[in-house]
């Protein structure tokens, strides 16, 4: 019976949102009977205009919000276990919203904190989720004293070092320039080939979307609801090269293509 | 050495001590040179100079009451910061709780401390502790505003972040909540150095001649009843001295714990 256990889990999707409803008590609906699944080892984009509930969606995915109907699981439970094994999760901002007040090395190590991991065994990973995001020698700052890009960078690594299997990101670049974007999407791609890793991913950026996903939910606004589900075509390292390929860009306009049909649906 | 003689004058920190000096020297000059050029008698407005030798000869004397009104300042300002911050964190507990209660302590802001301290000089015999009490009321309200506000004006991202990660209660108020309102209560400090002492003196003037090892106020209203102008002054001058020197003291303070940080402290 334990033994079997395992491999039951293993094929449990990472998230399921079944017939999930969102409607707020002023009557807006954000989602409307929404069913999505993702599975362990993807990077789902969530592409969609705004007001099409996908940052709700993800606040929901974050446990920050509850659906008004449908149900969510997590690995198959109704609740997030963040002491549960291989079952840990954490969020990226739109911002990247570190305590001014602390040091980034500081920051980064606030989840660890707060799950009272003895300082001993936090600093050092700490230092190596810094070192991921190329912000090793950038410990003892204030998060003022760095770019927005580095700002982005200390707040993915304050979610690495709690050594997540999901990770859930609100637009989480959708601030700042196009280089530095770039860079920073090209970064996490292989951050996210390089571990075990879910990724959900909000973004309004069609070329993020396939840069980054190996699947593409496309949303639709009013009600937010799911018009498409694409799985994205290409290599499984993805470089600059890949931005300016046929596939790429043949992608992306299929994707254009059914973000302009739903919103010719919905506006009236 | 001389050849260079701007960077010291160019240096933003020391135009910030020096200009107003300037300004400060510049106007005891023309006043200097009005009193002795109109030939004001020293019972009207006495000469800088004049108050310069009263606050020698009668320093002894002034100093004492110094001492007794900074007691007094300073008592009450530190009571009304723990009580103060006190209130605040009760407030900040629900809705409930702040909105029954803060009306009263709006009550406490718009009352005039002239209008109460009597009834408090009555009731409490002890004339410091009166004294105490009709400062406090007035130096309190700032405090406690400043850190209600500071206490809720926290990043929803970050309040956001904390609850992902299962932060209990406890570990929000200390990591999150304390230090997004620092800022705030430091605000508030400084106003409130500034009331403490003005409630000291206005509660001095009421309680009048009555206590013993009186303060400044008291000197004011004797200096008056006297027509010793130039000893009236110099008290002036020790209160407002006092009162410059308690708002740098909190705006260093302030510098000290949020400088490294905080925009407000920055350039």
């Amino acid at each position: 019976m334990n033994a079997a256990l395992p491999i039951l889990e293993a094929e449990r999707p990472v998230l399921l949102a079944n017939q999930v409803e969102k409607t707020y008590p002023n009557g807006t609906q954000a989602l409307q009977r929404l069913k999505l699944e993702i599975g362990r080892g993807e990077f789902v984009s969530l592409l969609g205009p705004s007001g099409c509930g996908k940052s709700t969606l993800l606040k929901m995915f974050a446990g920050l919000e509850q659906p008004s109907a449908g149900h969510l699981r997590w690995w198959g439970k109704g609740a997030i276990d963040q002491a549960a094994q291989d079952q840990r999760l954490a969020m990226v901002f739109q911002e990247a919203t570190l305590m001014p007040w602390a040091k980034v090395a500081d920051n980064v190590r606030l989840p660890l904190d707060l799950a009272k991991v003895a300082k001993a065994e936090s600093a050092p990973r700490v230092q190596a989720a810094l070192e991921l995001v190329g912000l090793g020698t950038f410990g003892g700052v204030y998060p003022r004293e760095l770019s927005g890009g580095m700002q982005m960078r200390a707040s993915i690594a304050r979610a690495l070092a709690t050594e997540p299997n999901l990770l859930l990101m609100d637009e989480p670049f959708g601030a700042l320039d196009e280089f530095t974007r770039n860079r920073l999407d090209s970064d996490l791609r292989q951050l996210w080939a390089a571990r075990d890793l879910t990724v959900v991913f909000v973004t309004h950026s069609i070329y993020e979307a396939v840069f980054l996903s190996s699947r593409v939910v496309v949303m639709g606004a009013r009600p937010g609801r799911v018009i498409a589900d694409v799985a994205i075509d290409g290599p499984a390292e993805r470089d600059e090269a890949f931005r300016t390929s046929a596939g790429f860009i043949q992608q992306c306009a299929r994707l254009s293509a059914l973000l302009a049909e739903a919103n010719g649906e919905g506006g009236h | 050495m001389s050849t260079q003689p701007t960077p010291w004058l160019a240096n933003p920190a020391m135009q910030k001590i020096l200009a107003p000096l300037l300004v400060g020297a510049f106007l005891l000059g023309l006043w200097q040179a009005l009193c002795v050029g109109l030939e004001v008698p020293v019972y009207l407005v006495p000469s800088p100079m004049d108050i310069g030798r009263t606050l020698i000869t009668d320093g002894p004397m002034l100093l004492g009451a110094l001492w007794m009104t900074l007691k007094i300042t300073f008592l009450s300002f530190a009571l009304a910061v723990v009580l103060g911050v006190a209130a605040a964190f009760l407030f900040v507990q629900s809705r409930i709780i702040e909105a029954s209660l803060f009306p009263y302590a709006i009550l406490l802001q718009v009352t005039p401390v002239v209008a109460i301290a009597p009834l408090i000089i009555i009731w409490v015999s002890n004339t410091t502790l009166a004294l105490v009490i009709c400062a406090t009321l007035v130096a309190i309200f700032p405090v406690i505003s400043n850190t209600v506000l500071g206490l809720r004006s926290v990043n929803p991202g970050l309040l956001n972040l904390f609850r992902l990660n299962r932060a209990s209660r406890w570990q929000t108020l200390l990591r999150l909540r304390i230090p997004s309102a620092l800022p705030y209560f430091f605000g508030g400090l400084r106003i409130a150095s500034g009331l403490a002492l003005i409630g000291a003196v206005v509660a001095e003037f009421v309680a009048g001649t009555g206590g013993t090892g009186a303060g400044l106020a008291y000197q004011i209203l004797q200096a008056g009843f006297q027509l010793n102008i130039p000893r009236l002054f110099a008290a002036l001058v020790l209160i407002a001295v006092t009162g410059v020197a308690l708002f740098s003291l909190m705006a260093a303070l302030a510098s000290y714990c949020l400088g490294h940080w905080h925009d407000s402290e920055q350039g």
